[in-house]
């Protein structure tokens, strides 16, 4: 029995593999120019489509309220998408439910699903950029609550047709009905998670799936996180084998570990800068190509064998690739898709998939 | 190299004195060095309240911003209640973990009293340690005595100001070699 059915995910299929972007607008740090807002929103939906074509199980597209960023209205992105594609699923990554009504981003989301067939997911997170609340109009000072109580009100209009509720930032809903309902009734609503146990634990203490970036650092720094995840799920009375766990972070696939190196690090280093204010050290980035290391960057090969390490770490059922941070050029964004499908996909599939005995 | 100076209360003159001090000291010595002071009297800065200091305007933005772009950060600090002022704590609180990584920090404290000379080993430096600073081990600890209206009386202060600029440039320097070197071997 497939324990994890009611997440559309299917373990005999093998570990699933997608592609997620901020939807950020950088300069090409090696040739200072960047590309207008017109071709970046199309090079998104295009991406998509390649990766659909290729084979791969999801793509999704993240909200950031601010300078360098493009996606802003990431559910009108998604909805172009869904129309661009035909197999692959598509979701958020994320949407901040904390200063969004819960119930216009499941009509959005429902009515993604109903274009899109059934392929619609949401990842709900709680922003690692703030700037979003002057803008929008919540006060910091409320992050948490916001999230919790945002995040549990669009779980409920996932799971009831008819929504009786009241909390303290939003008016309250009586008998109302939540319109239009997605495919098959549901859509599977994910935690973000930004790789802190704590964030975890609340994410497992909610009983929803997670969806954990990370940036780099030792596999088995995350695998902690995820121990705690599904602790607290269980703890919570959650069947912590009904809960997916999906991981997501940097990859790049060259010939060799020290190109793909070389390919990758002035995008992360320039665009983390301007995004963050920080740049990455390259003593850290260096260590990315590690077997053990959580960052996929190496040649085709190493990264099989680095995936399929934490494959077996952490018992995960979806590894979702970000290529296209910093400005980094489109035609070399195609090339990793290609790649993906060609050579790691088949490889992945193939080890990780789960006979149903 | 850009050095900022960060004059770190809004109480008295002190501080900003021996800053002065420092500042021209750099100004006279290192004429190819940009310096910049920025004295917290002269800001109007909130308490951090968790956002990146990217998204932060006017003072505040201003203050972290110009930080993070130095090579070196001058600290001057008075000792109020056994401690940092609370305007300096809160440019820490503004800034992200790792902001010292890579940049040199040194520090210039006064005191109205001698007892108050480990405060800066013992409260000052963990902190900058923890934002990763290169820290210049030296500091110069300078007393009530030592000044008189808005100048400094003591000649050994001077001498120890004149010190510690050398020491902050060299290392400075010292640390960017190095760290070229290391860069240049990774090769990518």
């Amino acid at each position: 029995m497939n324990e994890l059915k009611k997440y559309g995910i299917d373990p005999s299929r093998g570990l699933e593999f997608g592609i997620y972007t901020l939807g950020d607008h950088l300069p090409n740090p090696i040739t200072g120019e960047r590309v207008s807002a017109e071709e970046r929103v199309h090079e998104i939906i295009e991406y998509a489509k390649l990766a659909d074509q290729a084979g791969l199980d999801f793509f999704s597209v993240g909200e950031s309220h601010q300078e360098y960023f493009v996606t802003q209205a990431h559910s009108v992105v998604l909805s172009a998408i869904a129309q661009a594609t035909k197999n692959i699923k598509i979701a958020s990554s994320s949407t901040i439910i904390s200063t969004s009504d819960p119930v216009r981003v499941y009509e959005d989301f429902a009515t993604i699903d109903l274009i899109s067939k059934g392929r619609a997911e949401i990842i709900a997170g709680r922003a690692s950029r703030v700037g979003l609340f002057d803008l929008l109009g919540y006060d910091l000072r409320n992050y948490e609550e916001l999230f919790e109580e945002k995040f549990e009100l669009l779980m409920k209009i996932n799971e009831e047709e008819v929504v009786n509720w009241s909390g303290e930032f939003r008016a309250p809903l009586r008998n109302a009905q939540v319109l239009p309902r997605p495919k098959n009734s549901f859509i599977p609503i994910w935690r973000a998670v930004g790789g802190t146990p704590a964030s975890a634990i609340r994410a497992g203490i909610a009983g929803a799936p997670m969806f954990m970036a990370h940036l780099g650092g030792p596999a088995s720094v995350f695998k902690r996180t995820v121990d705690a995840y599904r602790e607290a799920a269980r703890n919570s009375g959650f069947n912590p084998a009904e809960l997916p766990v999906a991981t997501a972070g940097f990859f790049y696939a060259a010939e060799s570990s020290q190109q793909a190196l070389k390919d990758m690090y002035p995008h992360i280093n320039e665009g983390m800068k301007k995004t963050n204010g920080a740049g990455f050290p390259k003593q850290h980035f260096a260590q990315g190509v590690d077997p053990h290391n959580i960052m996929n960057i190496g040649s085709p090969q190493q990264i099989i064998e680095k995936i399929l390490y934490q494959h077996e770490m952490f018992g995960h059922q979806r590894y979702i690739a970000q290529i296209d941070f910093g400005g980094m050029p489109f035609e070399k964004v195609m090339k990793n898709v290609e790649i993906i499908g060609t050579e790691i996909l088949p490889a992945i599939r193939k080890y990780t998939k789960k006979s149903e005995a | 190299m850009k050095i900022v100076g960060l004059s770190g209360s809004k109480v008295g003159s002190k501080t900003r004195t021996a800053m002065d001090y420092t500042m021209k000291t750099i100004a006279e010595h290192y004429p190819e060095v940009e310096i910049t002071l920025l004295d917290l009297a002269d800001y109007d800065i909130p308490f951090s309240d968790g956002r990146n200091y990217l998204e932060y305007d006017g003072d505040a933005g201003y203050v972290t911003k110009t930080l993070m772009e130095a090579d070196a950060i001058i600290i001057g600090t008075p000792i109020f209640q056994a401690s940092i002022p609370a305007t300096l704590k809160n440019i820490f609180d503004l800034l992200p973990q790792n902001a010292f990584l890579d940049k040199v920090v040194s520090v210039v404290v006064t005191a109205g009293s001698a007892k108050h000379y480990l405060i800066v080993e013992q409260q000052l430096k963990p902190i900058l340690a923890y934002m990763k600073a290169q820290i210049v081990q030296t500091y110069v600890f300078i007393e009530e005595k030592d000044f008189y209206r808005k100048e400094i009386t003591d000649d050994d202060v001077l001498f120890r100001i004149e010190r510690l600029v050398e020491d902050t440039i060299v290392l400075t320097e010292t640390f960017s070699e190095i760290r070229e070197k290391k860069e240049a071997k990774y090769d990518f």
